[in-house]
């Protein structure tokens, strides 16, 4: 490989991501490839630490101890799932350091979904219904896509996810057979978490300005509307299921092509949020910025116990 | 912020005892105390191991994809180091 030129590596690289290889950390890749798997992986692992902080809001409220107990360990996963995420993306080369350094300077972008507020008990069964529904069909197809890590990484989020997916789903279906006022709560959190969990699956491919690369590295294996299609084909029957009602006038069944029509969504509310102007963008990077430096003293106190045992003679 | 970046360490899961270890991934540590602490709490929050290693990452040593051809071809042409190289009419070695 090493008389070639860039042009022939690259051709080489392509080939062997058409003849369906995986790329691993210490193959030759375009930079290129590594910058979007680098931009696109990082987001991810963002979202996933961000994403503990809409949920994190209930834990102290939750109404009994086995949903606290729940909730918990799914907000412990969040955490794990960015640091899983985290160590697939350090492969390309980029340090932890920086990556959190991008988190909290704002220059990194996380996943619009996480400026919503949660501002009932029944949003924590929408979120994790609709929310991390969304999230498995994005990750199911992303556990195929051509980088190793990334997709090692997906593999064992999916597995955990199902437990998010199920219990936000259990939630509603409780909240649904209680009183008209526990039903109107589960309605209004579907109400508000619908279409911004549509959104999680990114504008409609022609505006997509990525798509079209990711799609010929295999990075992305299906396109935005396509995995965003299968998220509502899959979920309408849970709704109906329950009794809860999507909020689209416009959906329904169509019998020749088995698939749900839905109506028009509002990307000026996605880009808006995007670029900072959400519910909640200006708390969750203070959150965040904030435990951040509240932690500190827990980073130096580890560091110092390291620096003492090796100056003891342990080895560190 | 702060310069020191936690060392890196690759972690090792074994499912369950008699089992090969596998790589899970990676974390950051301060020490191999930590190491194992923060191992068990991202890569076995469900019982995926009944035993963890921790190894710095500066002690894997790698075979660089690039010698992927040379560095294996010894083994290409000894076909006959694989039992279904032979022929044993008529015996059973079920």
């Amino acid at each position: 490989m090493k008389n070639l030129t860039e042009q022939e590596r690259e051709k080489k690289f392509q080939e062997r991501i058409d003849r369906g290889e995986i790329i691993e950390p210490k193959d030759w890749m375009p930079e290129r490839y590594r910058s979007q798997l680098i931009r696109m992986m990082s987001q991810h692992a963002h979202s996933e630490i961000v994403g503990m902080l809409p949920e994190g809001n209930w834990i102290t409220r939750a109404p009994s101890l086995k949903r606290k107990a729940v909730l918990l360990a799914k907000v412990q996963d969040e955490g794990g799932h960015g640091l899983y995420i985290y160590s697939g993306t350090e492969t390309l080369n980029i340090s932890r350091e920086e990556l959190v350094g991008e988190f909290l300077s704002g220059k990194a972008k996380y996943s619009s979904i996480f400026n919503y507020p949660t501002l009932t008990w029944a949003d924590i069964g929408a979120i994790g219904w609709l929310v991390d529904g969304a999230a498995i069909v994005n990750q199911t197809a992303l556990a195929k896509c051509s980088y190793g890590p990334y997709a090692r990484a997906m593999v064992r989020i999916c597995k955990e996810e199902n437990f998010h997916h199920k219990q936000g789903y259990e939630i509603l279906a409780t909240l649904m057979k209680g009183t008209e006022g526990q039903k109107a709560m589960a309605q209004d959190a579907v109400n508000r978490w619908w279409w911004p969990s549509l959104m999680m699956f990114g504008p409609s491919d022609k505006d997509s300005p990525n798509s079209a690369e990711l799609m010929r590295w295999k990075v992305k294996r299906f396109s935005n509307d396509d995995l965003r299609q299968r998220f509502i084909d899959r979920t309408v029957p849970q709704a109906d299921n329950i009794g809860i009602k999507i909020p689209d006038p416009m959906l329904k069944f169509n019998e020749t092509t088995s698939h749900y029509e839905y109506g028009p969504i509002n990307w000026e509310e996605f880009y808006n949020v995007i670029k900072g102007n959400g519910i909640c963008n200006r708390e969750r990077m203070k959150a965040r910025r904030a435990a951040h430096t509240d932690g500190r003293w827990v980073r130096e106190a580890a560091e110092a116990y390291a620096k003492k045992q090796t100056a003891k003679g342990i080895e560190a | 912020m702060n310069s020191t970046e936690w060392p890196l360490w690759e972690v090792f899961t074994q499912k369950k005892s008699g089992l090969p270890f596998e790589h899970a991934g990676c974390i950051h540590a301060p020490d191999k105390e930590m190491a194992l602490l923060n191992a068990r709490d991202v890569y076995s929050r469900r019982n995926e191991a009944t035993c963890l290693w921790v190894v710095p990452s500066g002690a894997i040593v790698s075979s660089t994809p690039d010698d992927m051809g040379s560095f294996f071809e010894p083994a290409n042409d000894k076909i006959y180091r694989h039992p279904n190289f032979y022929k044993t009419p008529g015996a059973n070695f079920d």
